[in-house]
């Protein structure tokens, strides 16, 4: 064959791959939101899970996810800075750091059901804290760590070491310059890193169907003190999120609206971290603006 | 005098501060290091006490064809433990998922990066982003409600199996290689472009003859972090793989994976009991596939360098 005809067929090939592949995201998501957004109600939205009849909705499931991710968030936020921190601060190149990168490298790749599965035997079963918010978080911080403390590292790194040495020849301290000066240089990009992964939190359903257990007892709304059983607020709860939930009625359901309730979920959950990912870069450009004079 | 010497030989505020940030933030990292090692410790000796603690060996637990660990095979004395059926359906889905993954990466990365940039920059990437961000229970449902009754009229049977596995596999890893790829693609010098095309070479030829091979190694890196992932994915799997922890005849048969039986047993097994350590013999075959895949990831990385 003629160099040139290979030429054109090749490029003709890659055409049609990238179409398909575009093709296919297209009908995913249509799929998901022309089935899904008609049962999209305020009622749908607020009202609890009903297991035998029709008409259930994912108020609860909701609620949880979004509690989940906040202290789950909590959790990890301040243990990823302070490791980023050191990693991009302090450490200097030599076995130790090559341990703990390689360290993070392998959380990072473990399955999120083997995180799972190592929170129900520690936090659910080792020191009892059985099905629970608790044991949800935490699993959903060991997921998101390694994760969250590259992306912040990477954030620190772009800030330009120039900033770092003008911090030394004013006399601040290492600690006073990451505080005073490459923090608030780096916050836009953070928080760019923060709202991505809550996305990907958000989603996470493997880590959490045996830590946060795969039922929702029903929340008393009006009680907000976090040590009675019906609260919402209370952290010792089992909590099945909305992730959780699509996999639970899909594996086991019985309800007779079963595929128009897991459509309505499943386009909730994506429209919901369509809109992590979508704000993440927006926020960060927004703050950029903001905290600079760029 | 003294007051001045004091002073001089005192540690400032700052730097006491200093040592303590520096303490904190160590502290932190220490954290995720323990965290490490805390999991490897716990699901490798949950998962050794199979083989120490009930006595099974090794090989019939690799090599046993027959999974049910409630039931005692009246011969051996021993409940049935072959763990091949999963350990097979893992590797299969992960491999089919790969193999048909990696043209479409290849395609889709070449086109953002040779052929269309700004239309790649413009369309493809948030489309790959876009990809990555679906969360994993979503897949599953679309598997569940478009590629199992789809299989099931094309080809009969019951629609769930490795082929409808490997399908939800494959949309999955999909970006995650692509990405990756893009990246490789991306570090390729501009210049060995400018050489191929300076000799007369085709945008094929210089595709397939110069930037392909230089970016190999990223490539098959990508590949290879692309089958961790589809390896370790739990929920998509289990909803379409049929979970019948049965050996694959043919592609469309119930099956089932490691991560599948897992996400199913454990909440159904007595903690301790055999057939809840077996579950855990499991999860720590997982642990070390992924192990293994890093290993690779490495191997390649070394041997493969730009130079």
């Amino acid at each position: 064959m003629n160099a040139k005809t290979s030429d054109k067929i090749a490029t003709g090939v890659i055409y049609a791959i990238s179409s398909i592949v575009a093709l296919i995201l297209i009908a995913m998501l249509a799929f998901i939101l022309v089935r899904g957004v008609p049962h999209l109600s305020w009622h749908f939205l607020t009202s609890p899970a009903k297991a035998f009849e029709a008409g259930g909705g994912i108020g609860i499931q909701l609620f949880n996810s979004f509690y989940l991710l906040v202290l789950a968030m909590a959790i990890s936020f301040p243990i990823a800075l302070g490791a980023a921190i050191y990693l991009n601060e302090y450490a200097h190149k030599g076995r130790f750091t090559t341990i703990v990168r390689t360290a993070i490298e392998i959380l990072s790749s473990l399955p999120s059901v083997v995180v799972g599965l190592f929170g129900f035997l520690l936090f659910v079963v080792k020191f009892h804290f059985g099905f629970s918010i608790l044991s949800g978080a935490v699993a959903l911080t060991i997921f998101n760590l390694p994760l969250l403390t590259r992306s912040i590292e990477t954030s620190l790194a772009q800030i330009p070491n120039l900033q770092r040495e003008a911090g030394s020849a004013l006399g601040l301290s290492r600690w006073e310059t990451v505080i005073h000066v490459i923090l608030p240089a780096a916050v836009p990009s953070i928080v760019t890193g923060v709202v991505l992964s809550a996305g990907r939190v958000f989603g996470e359903a493997a880590a959490l169907i045996y830590t946060a257990g795969q039922s929702a007892p029903a929340l008393n709304f009006g009680d907000w003190n976090p040590f009675n059983i019906a609260s919402p607020l209370n952290p010792m709860r089992p909590a099945e999120t909305l992730a959780v939930h699509i996999w639970k009625i899909n594996s086991e359901g019985i309800m007779p609206d079963l595929s128009a309730v897991s459509a309505g979920a499943s386009a909730v959950l994506i429209i919901v971290v369509l809109i992590f990912n979508f704000s993440a870069r927006k926020i960060g450009a927004k703050l950029h603006k903001k905290l600079t004079s760029a | 005098m003294d007051n001045i010497t004091q002073k001089l030989t005192q540690k400032s505020e700052s730097t006491k501060k200093d040592s303590m940030g520096r303490a904190v933030s160590l502290a932190a990292l220490a954290l995720i290091v323990i965290v490490v090692v805390a999991i490897f410790a716990f699901v490798i000796s949950r998962g050794m006490s199979t083989f120490f603690k009930d006595g099974v060996s090794v090989s019939d637990f690799l090599f046993g064809t027959n999974w049910n660990p409630s039931v005692i095979n009246p011969h051996t004395k021993q409940p049935y433990i072959g763990a091949l059926p999963m350990i097979l359906g893992s590797f299969l889905v992960t491999f089919l998922a790969a193999i048909v993954a990696t043209p479409f990466a290849i395609g889709t990365s070449l086109f953002m990066t040779e052929i269309a940039q700004k239309r790649g920059a413009k369309i493809m990437q948030p489309i790959i982003e876009l990809l990555v961000g679906i969360p994993s229970v979503v897949y599953g449902f679309i598997g569940l409600t478009v590629v199992v009754p789809f299989i099931r009229s094309v080809f009969g049977g019951s629609g769930f199996g490795i082929l409808s596995g490997t399908i939800v596999l494959f949309v999955m890893i999909l970006p995650t290689i692509t990405s990756m790829t893009v990246d490789t693609l991306k570090s390729v010098p501009r210049h060995y472009r400018e050489s191929a095309l300076a000799i007369g070479a085709t945008r094929w030829q210089m595709i397939y003859k110069v930037v392909l091979r230089a970016a190999t190694p990223g490539i098959l890196t990508a590949i290879v972090f692309g089958m961790a992932r589809a390896f370790g994915e739990a929920l998509a799997v289990q909803m379409v793989i049929g979970n019948a922890a049965l050996m694959p005849h043919n592609l469309i048969s119930p099956s089932s994976t490691l991560t599948s039986v897992l996400t199913m047993g454990i909440g159904n097994t007595v903690m301790g009991s055999l057939q809840n350590n077996v579950l855990w013999t499991l999860a720590m075959i997982l642990l070390l596939m992924s192990l293994v895949f890093n290993l690779i990831v490495r191997a390649i990385g070394r041997r493969g360098e730009m130079k």
